[in-house]
């Protein structure tokens, strides 16, 4: 498989805060990779950094070979890079259907009606809720929801930050359900968790960041094994 | 009978602030900003018709039409020069800069036009070539076809930008951008482009709010616009900003209550009822009579 993302040595800073500290990641395409690690650790403003909300002052941001450091976000969409961030973020006063035409934004109208059935199906859930109100869905079908938004972009890269956030056990099993589909179907992911557990049995390789730093990395499965992983992120 | 003509006045009066109040409230609930130099793009609005058919010998309507074209340049370059750059900035910086934009304006004016007023030809003479009123008589009562126009062109102009804001792609673009700007980003939506077609479309309908206003009160001065834009900024409040149904609303009933003062209280207390009104309203609903209340996000 080709490699579709490439980050190279990027250095992140909140003002005189020096957020990211030379991380180095890949992802090839048809993966599942994970970064995982502790509140704070810079999982977030890494992928923002990705997805153009953030700037890298120095190292390089590749997306299938070509430069995408400093380019506005608006403009990675329609390359095929869909950021689903944290706390999901969709947009609560408008319907279920309206938000999912926002995802397709940056695609020709004629092909809308194609997605909406095509994310339908990922999650009929939405399908019966198309035109409720957003803010009247329940956490996790609003995880659902902005999903299905970034998927109307037909994304070559699809990044989930911390999708199973504020959600019951059952509904993180189903999202993490949707996931592996999602990836059966060919989709590439990244994808950013607390919850290491459930990040590592889904990931094909995983990066652990510690305050800025990647400190380890390997296949899931491997992580998963780790004495250090377990001691910090699996609970024993 | 009396009471009705002045319920009308005062309909069609508001009918002119609720379209300066649409501009007001668009802009706030999109880029989140007052801007205050709006009651001002009105009066340059108001000068621009004036030299179409004044020097350029144009009629009242393509004079219109041209006014329309400058200010929706104008309200262009006025974001983009002065209210882009302060996007990361504080609101009270931005808010100090519309002010500023606001006396540019204003003493542009004066420097261009002079400050004796212009005496502005309404864009439908209030008589006709017999030297009767052109207006719509209903037994008693009559209505001038200029305030006819006015609440004609409020309703189409409101019920279009709903129409706009609801089915379109850019117009739901825009209710985004107004909910959250990061994730609007995120969705591939250009948020400078959406701002920019926002003071576009406001500063239109300004031109528009111009034409008819001048077309009522025909003296035209460097502060024409000022007055009826603080009105209209009530307004806008009042329905609650950043709400089209309330901007319409609001721009009503400030314009109703103002005739109503001026009929039975007085002329020259007429503001303070209307801000009194204001008062009390915001009182009793801080979002204004159609805003919902959202709590800051800590």
């Amino acid at each position: 498989m080709a490699e579709l993302l490439n980050v190279s040595d990027i250095n992140v800073y909140y003002g005189a805060i020096h957020a990211i500290k030379g991380v180095s990641f890949h992802v090839e395409g048809g993966e599942i990779v994970t970064l995982i690690g502790a509140n704070g650790a810079g999982k977030s403003t890494t992928l923002q950094t990705v997805s153009g909300l953030l700037h890298s002052k120095t190292g390089s941001i590749t997306f299938e070979g070509k430069s995408i450091a400093g380019v506005p976000a608006h403009k990675l969409v329609e390359r095929g890079l869909a950021h689903v961030p944290e706390g999901r973020r969709i947009f609560l006063q408008m319907t279920v259907e309206e938000n999912l035409e926002m995802g397709a934004f940056t695609q020709p109208n004629a092909d809308t009606p194609e997605s909406l059935e095509r994310v339908f199906e990922q999650f009929p859930r939405l399908k019966e809720r198309r035109r409720q109100i957003a803010g009247t869905l329940s956490g996790g079908e609003q995880q659902m929801l902005a999903m299905g938004r970034a998927l109307m972009s037909k994304p070559k890269l699809l990044m989930l930050d911390e999708p199973s956030m504020g959600l019951a056990p059952i509904l993180v099993e189903q999202i993490f359900d949707i996931i592996r589909s999602l990836h059966k179907a060919g989709t590439t992911i990244l994808l950013v968790e607390q919850n290491a557990q459930m990040a590592l049995s889904v990931a094909d390789r995983a990066y652990v960041l510690e305050t800025g730093r990647i400190t380890l990395s390997g296949t899931g499965a491997e992580l998963a094994r780790s004495d250090e992983v377990k001691k910090a992120y699996l609970g024993g | 009978m009396e009471f009705l003509s002045y319920l009308i006045s005062g309909v069609s009066l508001g009918s002119v602030y609720a379209i300066i109040a649409l501009g007001y409230t668009m802009v706030y609930g999109i880029a989140k900003m007052l801007n205050f130099a709006h009651g001002d793009v009105i009066m340059v609005g108001g000068y621009i018709s004036f030299c179409g058919f004044a020097y350029l010998g144009l009629n009242g309507w393509l004079a219109l039409l041209l006014a329309m074209c400058v200010c929706t340049v104008l309200g262009i370059v006025i974001e983009g020069l002065a209210y882009r750059p302060l996007r990361q900035a504080t609101s009270l910086a931005v808010l100090i800069t519309a002010i500023g934009v606001s006396y540019l304006l204003q003493n542009t004016a004066l420097l261009t036009w002079g400050a004796t007023p212009k005496v502005y030809s309404p864009l439908i003479p209030l008589t006709n070539a017999a030297g009767e009123p052109n207006a719509l008589k209903l037994g008693e009562l009559s209505i001038s076809y200029i305030s006819l126009l006015t609440m004609a062109a409020c309703i189409v102009i409101m019920v279009g930008l709903t129409l706009f804001t609801s089915r379109s792609k850019m117009g739901k673009a825009m209710r985004a951008c107004s909910e959250d700007k990061d994730a609007a980003r995120l969705m591939g939506i250009n948020v400078n482009t959406t701002i920019s077609v926002t003071f576009a479309i406001g500063s239109a309908l300004a031109a528009v709010a111009g034409v008819l206003l001048c077309s009522f009160n025909p003296t035209l001065m460097p502060t024409t616009g000022s007055m009826p834009g603080i009105r209209a900024f009530t307004a806008a409040v009042f329905g609650g900003i950043g709400s089209i149904p309330g901007a319409f609303l609001g721009g009503l009933l400030i314009g109703v209550i103002e005739a109503m003062a001026k009929a039975y209280i007085s002329t020259q207390l007429a503001n303070s009822v209307v801000f009194a009104v204001l008062i009390v309203v915001l009182l009793v609903r801080p979002a204004g009579l159609l805003g919902k209340y959202v709590p800051e996000k800590v």
